[in-house]
């Protein structure tokens, strides 16, 4: 938790009384920040949308997300969120989401569901097979026509993730160079 | 940003060129508007009149892709009307140091052009050495050979009547515009310039980029607090994938990737180690033998020692570009078998589409890891082709939204913030940590079972992240903050030091070249120390009153919110601006007070230890003259590669070291108008994170194609039409939208009409439409090979299939 749960009480009963002393909501009504969130967990997060990095509070009842809106304690966007930031409950909650492994085989017209250990152990086949098939040890340069050691896999490329966390990109960056692939690229070059 | 979000609210005038944060970056409008409520004027340079123009004192239209020539001419105007500050430029840029007497200029063309590779020899566009090796200078900025007055002979050519010409823009906009934000060139005034896609997606995105800083650095803005070059990054963690190098050039913290004539660790660091003969600059990159060590030590952890050359080995060397336009290219060709797409979706991201998705049909495998179904990851079912032609195997893996798992992004702020997980994922899907692992773990089996190629690299990587079901995300965070391998002592000025083995490294200052010490990515060294981690602080406190926030997160590098602020102070250290002093430098106490400085040296007037405050450059000062970049050391204004007008400025049509492809044309008949593409608020990139999100859905359900009230008129268009938009690429179709946001340009007394078109949508998802990538050039920047998205010719019809 980015926040005690105490901490964020405070923050919320803070809140409602600067509501109570405008004359806006008061605490019984449904709209009120403190009734609305009862008895629900909070933690904190930050946008997955654009990089301005506003934070969020999720709130979770039963392992579920109940509601999400701006952090007011965040000091860039101080509570308030665009459109898309206001979204981001859809995000967590919406039944598009991809939630099972999907697998097209060559030629056919449709997915099939597959479980995730026979799709990673096969895209782990697939890896291999290409890296082996494509290595090149070494290239020559035309320059001064000479062959130099390039320990490179030339048959694929990563691309991705601006959309990943850093300890993600980290992870992808070490596997992709251990892999010998020299073809990463992502959305900075876009 | 070499600022940040908050520290817009300092500023006297904000110079918006290129990005439109209001509809783009919403929440950053918070800041600008604080800016303006206390007297800072807001200035807007678009094509269009944006939602940020309308909130403009002062709005400027100007034709896409003529960027160079609009800074070009604030420069000169700058420099003519002497409004420089002219402290800092003598002080802490290159503007006083002497060039090659080989440099040459001539009708769009640097000397020494080779023809038929299409490159500058950029020794003959070098600094002239002295007999200490050190650049000469000339103080007084009066030699004609100084970087001064070049700069200003360059720049004289764009004098304002043939810049508007150029641009398109009203002379007295342009004016209105010069004199506004050449006001901040005073030490008591701060000038913010905040660009986006707009200036990159070029050509000549690079040479943009420069213009942007050249006219910062000669207004002194650069630094200081309520000024930046500040670059306002586009996705949520763009900023962290680009400093843990996810691009063929690079290694984590912007290290360079090995070239294949890096042979060994040695000719690896002498050839990106920069060297200086001068004492006083800091020259950063000195410390390149240390980084790069310590990331082999954290990739190959015991394995790599000083007898093996820390496994550098292991590394793939590069020869060539493998820039994704090359990437695209070469799987066209049949040249690839496998693509691994995290989050990324080519089949609507990149330059001409209707490419990118034939690409695809010839790989033999394809992995989307993703939170929906997207345009790649379905390519083979897209409307107009029969899958049965298509032999790609395809896996599909539902990837964790954020509020699913932990981790920390980056804004574009620099600030490292730590997300928590609120909920597990949503049915099978998993955390990209997961994933990654899991394809490391199993190809990693394989190899270790079955013979292959070159297997090393990955049987003897490191990669002790707990045994849990995923990767423990405080120990990945750990080994890229870096530790120290044995118990070691370190003597810091009159301190000595203490670590023991398995210590977390407090920053990278400490790291060697020596293996006593790992980092995954040294710039981020500091964020996960022994006092726990930075990255997830919240406190609130902002002792400067700056907006700096210190405690709250962390940001690279040092927890450094303004990254240049030594060049906030004069020589004696004594802020430029005492009512928003950044930083200080305490004679009594001998020590910076504010922000973190650019390093702890004291001011450079300190004739033993001062040092020069662009710490980065082996020359320590600012480059006004550049001196590594393929296009020249001065911008020069060149067309975009299809364009409705002849270089007005030079015989030079385009950069002439970008290579043209083949389909591209600047055939004015077929193709009369301006096409550029452009974000909205309730969309998101290529879609895929927002076009089956209801809400947003409801908002903007289509795709639209936006042109002017003239250019409807003229074709007999009324709103809500089907249109076609035709390029040498590709056709598209959508729905008309008629506003006067958008007004034809003036090309030399011809009213040339623009169409503009959002590039959020595809045929995957809740809400569909054409892309507007099918349309876009794959010809990119010089040197970043950025695409040109923003600069292309079209015709604009009624009709099409739905018509």
């Amino acid at each position: 938790m980015g926040m005690s749960r105490r901490q964020f009480l405070q923050g919320g009963a803070l809140a409602a009384a600067g509501v109570a002393i405008s004359g806006k909501p008061g605490e019984a009504s449904v709209d009120s920040p403190v009734t609305r969130i009862k008895g629900l967990k909070a933690s904190t997060t930050i946008c997955p949308f654009c990089a301005v990095g506003c934070g969020l509070l999720v709130h979770t009842k039963n392992g579920k997300v109940i509601n999400i809106e701006g952090d007011p304690q965040h000091p860039i966007n101080q509570g308030a969120l665009c459109s898309k930031g206001s979204s981001l409950f859809q995000v967590a909650v919406n039944e598009k989401r991809l939630q099972k492994v999907m697998y097209r085989a060559p030629g056919s017209d449709k997915f099939e569901e597959k479980s995730w250990d026979w799709a990673l152990d096969k895209i782990a086949l697939r890896m291999k097979e290409t890296r082996d098939k494509t290595f090149k040890v070494s290239e020559l340069n035309k320059k001064d026509n000479k062959e130099y050691v390039v320990n490179r896999t030339e048959g694929m490329a990563f691309f991705g993730g601006a959309g990943l966390d850093n300890e993600e990109c980290y992870l992808w960056s070490k596997f992709s160079r251990a892999m010998g692939v020299g073809q990463l690229e992502h959305q900075a070059r876009l | 940003m070499t600022n940040h979000w908050i520290d817009l609210k300092n500023s006297d005038a904000i110079f918006i060129i290129g990005c439109n944060p209001a509809e783009n970056h919403p929440i950053s409008f918070k800041w600008i508007e604080e800016a303006m409520d206390k007297g800072a004027k807001l200035i807007v340079v678009d094509p269009r009149y944006t939602r940020s123009a309308s909130k403009a004192d002062i709005y400027a239209q100007i034709r896409p892709g003529t960027d160079i020539a609009f800074l070009g001419g604030m420069i000169n105007y700058a420099l003519q009307n002497n409004l420089i500050h002219e402290e800092y430029v003598r002080e802490y840029t290159n503007a006083p140091f002497i060039i090659s007497e080989k440099y040459d200029f001539k009708d769009g063309m640097f000397c020494s052009f080779d023809d038929q590779e299409k490159t500058y020899d950029l020794k003959s566009l070098a600094y002239e050495l002295g007999p200490d090796g050190k650049p000469r200078r000339d103080n007084s900025m009066k030699d004609p050979r100084c970087v001064l007055q070049l700069m200003k002979k360059h720049f004289s050519r764009y004098d304002v009547d043939k810049v508007c010409s150029i641009t398109g823009t009203k002379k007295e906009d342009y004016l209105k515009v010069a004199q506004a934000f050449c006001g901040t060139g005073r030490a008591d005034k701060a000038g913010t310039l905040l660009y986006a896609m707009g200036i990159t997606q070029s050509t000549h995105g690079t040479q943009n980029v420069r213009a942007t800083a050249m006219l910062q650095t000669l207004l002194g803005n650069i630094g200081i607090a309520g000024g930046g070059v500040n670059a306002l990054r586009g996705e949520s963690n763009v900023q962290g994938s680009t400093d843990y190098g996810l691009l063929f050039h690079l290694l984590p913290g912007y290290l360079k990737s090995p070239e294949f004539d890096n042979v060994d660790l040695k000719s690896y660091i002498d050839k990106w180690t920069p060297q200086t003969k001068d004492g006083r600059s800091a020259n950063w990159w000195g410390n390149t033998p240390k980084y790069i060590t310590s990331l082999l030590k954290a990739w190959y952890g015991d394995n790599a020692t000083q007898a093996n050359d820390f496994c550098y080995s292991y590394l793939p060397k590069r020869m060539g570009s493998y820039a994704y336009n090359k990437i695209m290219d070469k799987m066209l060709a049949g040249g690839l078998e496998g693509l691994v797409c995290m989050g990324m979706n080519p089949a609507v991201g990149g330059p001409d589409s209707g490419n990118a998705r034939s690409a695809l049909s010839k790989l033999k495998w394809l992995v989307t890891v993703d939170l929906w179904e997207t345009e790649t990851s379905i390519f083979w079912k897209r409307p107009g082709v029969n899958p049965r032609d298509i032999q790609t195997e395809v896996f599909m893996l539902p990837a964790a939204s954020s509020v699913e798992k932990e981790g920390s992004i980056s804004n574009s702020g620099r600030w490292a913030q730590w997300r928590y997980k609120a909920v597990e994922p949503v049915g099978h899907s998993m955390s990209d940590l997961w994933i990654i692992d899991q394809f490391f773990k199993r190809v990693r089996n394989l190899y270790t079972k079955e013979k292959g190629a070159f297997p090393e690299p990955i049987t003897k990587l490191a990669w002790n992240y707990g045994n849990g079901h995923e990767p423990d995300v405080h120990l990945v965070a750990k080994e890229i903050n870096g530790y120290f391998t044995k118990d070691t002592t370190i003597v810091d000025k009159d301190k000595t030091l203490e670590f023991k083995k398995g210590d977390q490294v407090p920053m990278f200052k400490y790291l060697q070249a020596d293996g006593s010490t790992t980092s995954g990515c040294w710039v981020y060294s500091g964020s996960y120390t022994k006092e726990g981690n930075q990255m997830a602080r919240r406190d609130q406190s902002d002792p400067t009153g700056l907006g700096l926030f210190p405690k709250w997160s962390w940001c690279w590098p040092v927890n450094r919110r303004i990254i240049y602020n030594r060049a906030s102070v004069n020589t004696a250290g004594e802020p430029f601006n005492p009512k928003r002093a950044l930083i200080a430098w305490d004679g009594l106490e001998k020590k910076w007070k504010g922000d973190v400085p650019d390093g702890p040296w004291p001011p450079m007037k300190d004739d033993k230890e001062g040092k020069y405050p662009f710490i980065m450059l082996p020359e320590g000062h600012a480059r006004l003259y550049a001196l590594d970049l393929k296009d020249g050391p001065f911008p020069e204004h060149y067309e975009p590669m299809e364009s409705p007008s002849r270089n007005q400025l030079s015989k030079t049509q385009n950069n002439p070291v970008v290579k043209l492809p083949k389909n591209v044309s600047s055939d004015t008949v077929k193709f009369p108008f301006i096409g550029t593409t452009y974000r909205m608020t309730e969309h998101w990139q290529t879609g895929g994170m927002t076009r089956s999100v209801p809400w947003l859905v409801e908002l903007v359900p289509d795709m639209f194609v936006e042109i002017s009230e003239s250019l409807a008129k003229q074709k007999g268009f009324r709103k809500g039409d089907r249109v076609k938009v035709t390029t040498e690429r590709g056709t598209i179709e959508a729905v008309v939208l008629i506003t006067s946001r958008l007004k034809p340009f003036n090309v030399e007394g011809k009213m040339i009409e623009q169409v503009g078109m959002p590039w959020h949508f595809g045929y995957a998802g809740t809400a569909k439409g054409d892309s507007a990538n099918m349309l876009t050039p794959s010809v990119g920047c010089a040197n970043t090979s950025i695409p040109e998205f923003k600069a292309f010719l079209c015709n604009i019809e009624k009709g099409g299939s739905k018509a």
